[in-house]
């Protein structure tokens, strides 16, 4: 996290040892062990050396909020990419899910530009594809869709069942690729894999990066500072902020993986000189690939909250250490602050010393802690619902981090330095001076760090815990996603959706800080929420009545 | 731009092997759609936990409610060693944690796939103890690799037939009312009509109270609708069964039949209003109750509006995409209107469904002009309407990008519709939902006539 989040304006009253116990009074005894150690009390102010299990199997049979591999591989990460098919082989269900449920706003607007998002393409397995294979099938799919669309790139994005009957989505692909002379490529990204859709991110990387990146030297902008933005997805039109914001500053926005992105923007990320990562649990390995294949150095940014953001450009800047960049940075932040302080100077007064909970993701319950603190506003407890231990407890864990089966099936990246296009952006001096400075390089100190003294970290949280929560504490805000919405809601307590913003935003940047202090405001002040009980449910007499002489 | 703009108007591939922007979804979002119709349940999914995420998703986003269901959660080992010791450990976890009445356990491509046995696992839950006296588990089998949401939902209500009821011999004078995929309104409407009528009324699966309920400041997990299992239980007693729609309840109204001599009638989704009449005859000749004046009341109603607005229906050419049991009703209701139904495509397979719809035009203006795809997809349906246009779309939510590209009305029907409010609270079942259907395409044509009509021909009254 970019800015410290110290000054505490409210802090809960209820013992969290108490609190705990009666999250967990319900489970039977083995459930009620391994959530144990699923839910972490801060003791103090700051980091802790505690250990928080996190990445591990979901319990049968308690309500998650976890989704699939499939839905990380082809929703979160491809989603976004407007011009490349994507192609779900399989039954109909996966492919019709993950047709625009995810927000994936995307510029197409330049002459010629391709969008197959709103499409969505599936082979529609059936049971005679099952018994006898579905190989043909995909292969004619394919052929179908390159004769209709003539796309850059086709993808295929392999299903529970083909995983099952051995359909064999890569040597299909590179037959195909070798008819049509298009690229083509597969995922088995298999809803059966890991734990939680954070295997279908790693395994939509893994392959971006082999059969990808690279194969262009042509990115479409270039520019004196050059960067790649990793790990944001342009929810609500966040990518579309932090590109104005970089553009005014002077920085190039090579390629975003994969908010808005395109094709070539994958196949030239190698050419770019940072590498930006926004969210870290779905992206970092990308981040460290780039740097040992190409010699791109990374930093960890956060563009949700406008002291984030200015934090994060000077970051920036402080990388390229010119300054032009940096002086220019400066003018941004000191044109671009004022209609935040403006915004705050409104809506502080109504918001503070309120309370929010953020159970989301892998970042994001981590970086919208920001944009509550800016607005006076506490948040009480937090957790990811596919974060692994670096999330939580921060890099220097990582060489800690127990490989399990479920994650051995997940495939790691040997890289190398590539022989020819690996170039150092920095020398070891200036790295030094930079991290002399006060820069830090490849770093993440996780959620816990940040999180105030008696508040709550949960791993994977279900929804009777979520249930449970509410009823102790009683937040302001709930935040999470559509599945957790409309509970929440019956309880009397709003929820904001921290993955599609209630198809709000943005909420990146200096304008998105301002677009979600107003949602906010609007959330934890509306009226609706007055309006739960009718009058007649109230306290006070039972009746009141006349007498009427007659 | 387009936001299809690759769609292209000419048919110039002929695609056998790849499904292009579907119109319909996997079988297990049916089965835990028509679960949530029993009160007291949670559903259960029995493969990977996206399933069941993406299932609540979708349903979450359609009705605006809480969806609470439990998933097996298989990760690599139990799609290689079966499924059994999740079911077990979940049938156990999810009775202790969120004590329902029931269990509906659906089965997904994963677990069909491997081969897991519903039958074998669930009878080993109950002998070892895991299912609380007085509580239930029932299953069923749903294949994503066959059929359509719709022949989930029809399989959750056989599963409900299959685990549940039971004859005793003696009749309870009650009739079974199996609606077909449709609104928690359309339920409340089917229910209301069989109480006006005087039917004692066995209604199952009921999503109306569970899916449109009331904001309280209290999460129930398990709202205070839905049909008893009680009374699904007493189902095998029924003088006979109602089915309306057929893709969706024949199954379980002809299992009635077989299994527990329960005579059954199935019939359509009782949209538009010869299909309505045709529910309360079949209501009528089944109980003996006469038809109440109420009923002939809310019927002129109907054709009132019928008649007062014909000039603006007849001839208008109509595109609808959506499930058979549905669009049968809305085709039927386009001819009663004298519209044209232009283009009719299904995703849900059926060999019958082009004979049905071909039946309901014959001797009309739509004969030898509608045409009928199923299985079909929305793509070719745009490149239908790219061919020749019409004047309205009646579809789903992922029509809305046909209809912004083509710059044509759409009204709102069928599942998913996740960008409007309406459709669990007010039904397009029985008179009042002909009405409701009728008010909304007259809103849109003469919406679109108060927009395009030059100043110097723009009418007041219509």
């Amino acid at each position: 996290m970019d800015a410290p989040m110290k000054d505490h304006l409210v802090s809960p009253t209820l013992d969290p040892e108490e609190a705990k116990k009666e999250l967990l009074a319900k489970y039977p005894p083995k459930v009620g062990r391994k959530r144990s150690q699923q839910i972490f009390i801060k003791e103090t102010d700051g980091p802790e050396d505690r250990e928080i299990l996190s990445n591990v199997r979901t319990v049968p049979g308690i309500i998650t909020q976890r989704g699939c591999t499939y839905a990380g591989c082809k929703g979160v990460i491809l989603g976004p990419t407007r011009d490349i098919v994507n192609i779900t082989h399989g039954p109909i269900g996966c492919g019709f899910y993950s047709w625009l449920t995810r927000r994936n706003q995307t510029d197409a607007s330049a002459p010629g530009a391709e969008n197959f998002i709103p499409y969505a393409f599936s082979t529609d397995m059936q049971d005679e594809d099952i018994i006898f294979g579905g190989e043909k099938k995909l292969a004619a799919a394919i052929q179908e869709a390159y004769d209709i669309f003539k796309p850059k790139a086709i993808a295929i994005f392999s299903t529970c069942p083909v995983g099952l009957i051995g359909d064999d989505v890569h040597a299909v692909a590179r037959k195909m690729k070798e008819k049509l002379g298009i690229n083509i490529f597969g995922f088995s990204c298999e809803g059966y894999k890991g734990v939680s859709q954070s295997a279908g991110h790693h395994i939509a990387n893994n392959k971006i990066f082999t059969e990808v990146v690279g194969t262009s030297d042509k990115p479409e902008r270039t520019g004196k500072y050059s960067i790649n933005m990793l790990g944001e997805y342009n929810i609500g039109g966040d990518a579309f902020e932090i590109d104005r914001i970089m553009e005014k500053c002077g920085i190039t926005v090579n390629a975003t993986f994969s908010g808005n992105s395109t094709y070539n923007d994958f196949a030239s990320a190698q050419m770019a000189d940072l590498s930006c990562v926004m969210c870290h649990r779905s992206i970092n390995y990308v981040a460290d690939m780039l740097e040992t294949k190409y010699g791109i150095p990374w930093i960890k940014v956060n563009f949700i909250g406008a002291n984030a953001t200015a934090k994060s450009l000077r970051r920036i800047a402080a990388h390229f250490g010119d300054k032009e960049l940096i002086d220019r940075v400066e003018k941004v932040i000191a044109e671009e602050m004022p209609i935040v302080e403006t915004a705050l100077a409104q809506i502080k007064p109504r918001t503070t010393g309120k309370t929010a909970m953020i159970f989301v993701g892998g970042s994001r319950a981590h970086h919208y802690q920001e944009l509550f603190h800016e607005l006076g506003m506490t948040t009480l407890a937090a957790g990811y619902e596919f974060g692994h231990r670096d999330d939580y407890e921060g890099r220097h864990v990582i060489p800690t981090i127990k490989v399990d089966a479920d994650s051995r099936n997940i495939e790691e990246l040997e890289v190398e330095a590539d022989p020819k296009n690996y170039r150092a952006r920095l020398t070891p001096e200036e790295i030094k001076a930079r991290e002399e400075a006060g820069l830090k390089f490849k770093d993440y100190e996780g959620l816990i760090p940040d999180m105030p003294k008696k508040t709550m970290i949960i791993d994977d949280l279900n929804q009777y815990e979520t249930d449970k929560l509410i009823e102790m504490y009683k937040p302001d805000i709930f935040c999470a996603g559509i599945k957790e919405k409309y509970s929440v809601q019956k309880m009397g307590v709003p929820l904001k959706q921290l993955h599609s913003y209630d198809y709000g935003g943005p909420y990146a940047g200096f304008k998105g800080a301002v677009n979600y202090y107003k949602d906010i405001d609007r959330m934890v002040n509306s009226k609706v929420w007055s309006k739960v009980k009718a009058p007649w449910q109230s306290e006070g007499p039972e009746l009141t009545a006349c007498y009427v002489a007659s | 731009m387009a936001l299809l703009r690759h769609t292209p108007k000419e048919i110039t591939v002929e695609r056998k092997a790849l499904s292009i922007n579907p119109a319909k979804t996997c079988q297990p979002v049916g089965a835990m759609y028509a679960a949530l119709g029993i009160h007291g349940c949670l559903p259960h999914s029995h493969g990977s936990q996206g399933c069941c995420a993406y299932h609540r998703s979708a349903l979450t986003r359609h009705t605006k409610e809480p969806i609470s269901a439990a998933t097996s959660s298989f990760t690599e080992g139990s799609s290689v060693f079966g499924g059994q010791a999740n079911l077990l450990t979940a049938i156990q976890n999810i009775f202790e944690v969120y004590e329902p009445e029931v269990i509906a356990v659906h089965t997904t491509c994963l677990s069909e796939t491997i081969g897991d046995d519903m039958n074998q696992i669930v009878e080993k839950a109950r002998v070892d103890g895991k299912v609380p006296a007085g509580k239930n588990v029932i299953y069923c089998n749903t294949p994503s690799y066959v059929g359509s949401h719709v022949t989930g939902y029809a399989n959750m209500v056989g599963g409900m037939v299959k685990n549940l009821a039971k004859s005793t011999g003696e009749k309870n004078g009650k009739l079974n009312i199996i609606p077909g995929f449709c609104e928690p309104a359309d339920m409340a409407e089917i229910k209301r009509l069989a109480l006006e009528m005087g039917v004692a009324a066995n209604v199952f699966p009921d999503t109306s109270g569970v899916l449109n309920a009331p904001l309280t400041g209290k999460f129930e997990m398990y709202p205070k609708g839905g049909a008893k299992v009680a009374d699904i239980v007493s189902s095998g007693d029924a003088i006979g069964t109602i089915g309306l729609g057929e893709w969706a309840t024949a199954h379980a109204a002809k299992m009635l039949d077989s299994e527990h001599k329960v005579p059954c009638q199935i019939m359509g989704l009782p949209i538009s209003l010869g299909a309505t009449d045709d529910y309360i005859m079949a209501l009528h000749k089944m109980s003996g109750k006469a038809v109440p004046e109420i009923i002939d009341f809310e019927r002129g109603q109907v054709v009132d509006v019928m008649s007062d607005y014909n000039q603006y229906f007849f001839g208008k050419r109509v595109a609808l995409a959506g499930d058979p049991d549905q669009l049968i009703g809305l085709t039927k209701l386009c001819i009663e209107l004298d519209m044209i139904p232009a283009y009719v495509v299904s995703g849900t397979p059926g060999n019958k469904f082009e004979r049905t719809i071909n039946e309901i035009i014959k001797g009309t203006p739509a004969e030898g002009v509608t045409k009928v795809k199923c299985p079909g997809d929305m793509f070719i349906l745009h490149q239908w309407i790219k061919q020749e246009p019409v004047d309205l779309i009646i579809g789903n939510t992922y029509c809305k990008y046909i209809a912004r590209d083509e710059d044509i009305p759409h009204l709102r029907h069928g599942f998913p519709i996740v960008d409007r409010m309406g459709h669990t609270y007010f039904p397009t079942v029985g008179y009042k939902g002909a009405l409701r259907l009728m008010e909304k395409m007259l809103d849109l044509f003469l919406t679109r006539r108060d927009r395009d009509e030059p100043e110097s021909s723009f009418e007041l009254v219509y």
